[in-house]
């Protein structure tokens, strides 16, 4: 009798903690995007007052076009960090893809699909290798991503023998991508903002995009409960790989001129973004909005500092700083919530 | 060397980013520094005989910082077919990366191959000394070009132009599009590159004489020869002053991204932009009317008057002493100034008249 009448208790009480425990963790890491965002109005407040020019037409187009590029590689980077690996490779995939785009289109008269479609496919080439090397060779992904880093710039290296495109040699309508808008808004940052909120949906809504944060949280309880983990992070570092390409072509796209080494260094400022953003490096939590705000943040002070006549060497100083405040949160959130949710569960 | 920094990354980037490494990573401008213990260029007790014929068969060898470094290939590939015009025959060899040390191991394997000269553009004025000297011991005469050795490690130095030069001639050339009034900005590499902060002072040094007093240098910027970095120094330089009338970026980095983002800004035709950039990178600027006019030596000149000083050294016109004189085929003669210096001559100015006349 008593059985019977625990049975219905407990199945109904199940549901209700694990959706309130959801509902804690959402809170929380919402609570942590809100207070990057939080730091993101601050800045462009107090650059706004002192100068008043700083968000008139041509600068909020700035901003948001400084920010598109490194958005997107935060994007593809946090679904890579969400799984517990890395991918240190980014920079020379935008590398590679911007001076394979360049080279196709020098002198012709392709469309800007065509380069895009381009950029797209040379990333996730580079992509699909570290994450094969990954998930079925079963190496770090430090080790992995850190040799396919210098392999990718070696064979970009090799391919552009010191040659340069020139902007002069990149039809119009690849350049117009880079600097043209619609409505008001640059391209840029617009496919940026698809690609974010494309990707936002995916993790949060679908199995698979689940799957990768349980990945992230336990591997081994992730492979108990049966998530083909080696499927899931092969497609993070495939789609990782994409996006740095897509970036790529992009890149092209904004800046006209491209040489061997274009974004070198830069996977270590897309790592940034991603922890200031709250993607936490051990994997397992943190949304791509974060990120992408992260991405936003660091630019947005570089811009904001020109601006006000700071000089720019402080501008790393202050990345960094934030960088070990973004992590001691992550620390201090972390425990907590772990104990709250320990409390829950007791109860 | 190049008009660019040390900094770290775009090495092999455009010319500019290139050379910018090595200097960085030298921690010095190799021509601007000399003051080090290896001081006085390298002499030899050989005395000079101007009317030597050059030699057949010389064997050169080019060494640049980087075999990708797009700028020293324009100079080497020149050098080579120099080379051919005098019945010699030249070759280039390099390291992959531009660190201090690479050179090294390239410049025992030159010394080992018995070669005539050795023309080299240092990654570190001081690194290379040791095997240079080696060399000179065995008779193989030694060029530095674009970015020098310390004096005692070679036996002349081809200098693309003086630093004093460059930099005057940049404010004047400024000044003149504005018509000597209003307020400017220098978008320089990277803060601690040797070769921007000589010119940057020359700027300043000509920007005090009473003909600039309506000009006005409010604030040098750093894009530490990044596309991005110089896309926002440039925007916040626009920004933060209002009254802007002239930018000059003397590195082909920052010109070419300070153009590019003047091109599709609301600013297009309300600042003039000046400086250091290479016609190709250039081009397009020049013709949409974003950029009147910019400088650069020819790295082809510099690359022919090499292989000429290299070859009459072989030949025993000259020795590197002060004073002495050679013929470079068709660019003519050359004296050897102090510290075994041969200046190539000023920037050639281009503009939409000439541009199309030169490929690189």
């Amino acid at each position: 009798m008593s059985v019977t009448i625990e049975k219905p208790d407990t199945s109904a009480a199940a549901p209700e903690t694990a959706r309130s425990a959801r509902s804690l963790v959402d809170a929380v890491f919402r609570a942590r995007e809100i207070s990057i965002a939080g730091a993101l109005a601050l800045l462009v407040l107090f650059t706004w007052i002192a100068e008043p020019r700083f968000l008139d037409g041509q600068g909020i187009k700035d901003l948001l076009l400084n920010a598109a590029i490194l958005v997107l590689l935060a994007v593809g980077q946090s679904v890579v960090v969400i799984t517990r690996n890395i991918d240190l490779s980014v920079g020379s995939v935008v590398g590679l893809s911007a001076f394979a785009c360049g080279n196709f289109v020098s002198g012709t008269d392709h469309g800007a699909l065509t380069v895009l479609a381009l950029g797209l496919l040379v990333g996730a080439g580079c992509g699909i290798v570290s994450g094969a090397l990954v998930s079925f060779g079963r190496v770090p992904a430090l080790v992995v991503t850190l040799g396919m880093l210098y392999i990718i710039q070696g064979v970009d290296y090799w391919w552009a023998q010191g040659e340069q495109i020139n902007a002069a040699d990149v039809p119009q309508s690849v350049l117009d991508l880079g600097s043209g808008s619609v409505l008001g808004l640059p391209y840029l940052p617009l496919i940026a903002f698809v690609v974010l909120a494309g990707t936002a949906y995916v993790l949060r809504t679908y199995r698979g995009g689940r799957e990768l944060y349980a990945i992230g949280s336990s591997p081994e309880a992730a492979r108990l409960a049966g998530v083909p983990i080696r499927r899931r992070v092969l497609a993070a570092y495939l789609f990782s790989g994409a996006v740095s390409g897509f970036a790529g072509a992009l890149w092209l796209a904004r800046f006209g001129t491209v040489v061997a080494d274009n974004a070198h260094g830069w996977e270590l400022t897309v790592v940034s973004a991603v922890v200031v953003g709250g993607v936490a490096i051990v994997g397992g939590t943190g949304t791509v909005w974060g990120a992408a705000l992260g991405a936003l943040l660091l630019t947005t002070i570089g811009s904001a500092l020109a601006v006000l006549k700071v000089d720019s060497f402080w501008q790393d100083a202050i990345a960094g700083a934030l960088l070990l405040a973004a992590i001691s949160v992550d620390r201090i959130v972390r425990v907590r919530m772990t104990r709250a949710l320990r409390k829950r569960s007791a109860r | 060397m190049f008009p660019s920094s040390p900094a770290r990354r775009r090495a092999a980037a455009t010319a500019a980013a290139a050379c910018a490494l090595a200097v960085a990573l030298a921690g010095c401008g190799g021509t601007t520094k000399k003051d080090n213990d290896n001081s006085g260029a390298a002499r030899s007790d050989a005395k000079a005989d101007p009317g030597a014929p050059l030699k057949k068969g010389l064997k050169l060898a080019f060494l640049p910082k980087q075999i990708n470094n797009p700028y020293e290939k324009l100079i080497d590939e020149a050098g080579i077919t120099a080379a051919g015009e005098f019945g010699g025959k030249g070759k280039e060899v390099g390291p992959s990366d531009a660190s201090a040390s690479s050179q090294v191991s390239y410049i025992n394997t030159l010394v080992q191959q018995r070669q005539d000269a050795i023309l080299i553009a240092a990654n570190d004025p001081n690194a290379v000394c040791g095997p240079l000297k080696q060399a000179m011991k065995k008779d193989i005469k030694v060029v530095a070009y674009d970015s020098d050795t310390a004096p005692a490690c070679r036996q002349l130095f081809i200098n693309q132009a003086g630093s004093e030069e460059i930099g005057r001639s940049q404010v004047q050339h400024l000044a003149k599009q504005l018509d000597y009034k209003g307020q400017i900005a220098i978008l320089s590499a990277t803060q601690n590159a040797t070769n921007q902060n000589t010119w940057i002072r020359f700027m300043k040094d000509e920007l005090s004489k009473p003909a600039y007093k309506n000009m006005k240098l409010v604030k040098t910027v750093y894009g530490d020869d990044d596309d991005q970095k110089s896309f926002q120094e440039t925007q916040g330089l626009l920004k933060a002053y209002p009254k802007l009338k002239g930018i000059i970026a003397p590195t082909t980095v920052g010109i070419a991204a300070a153009a590019r983002y003047i091109s599709g800004s609301s600013y297009q035709g309300k600042v003039v932009l000046n400086g250091l950039g290479t016609p190709n990178q250039m081009r397009k600027y020049v013709k949409d009317g974003t950029v009147e006019q910019f400088a650069l030596w020819d790295p082809k000149k510099l690359g022919y008057l090499g292989s000429y000083a290299a070859a009459a050294l072989a030949s025993g016109q000259i020795t590197g002493a002060e004073g002495e004189k050679f013929k470079a085929g068709k660019l003519g003669e050359y004296t050897v100034g102090k510290d075994g210096e041969v200046i190539l001559g000023l920037p050639t100015v281009f503009d939409k008249s000439n541009i199309d006349k030169y490929h690189f």
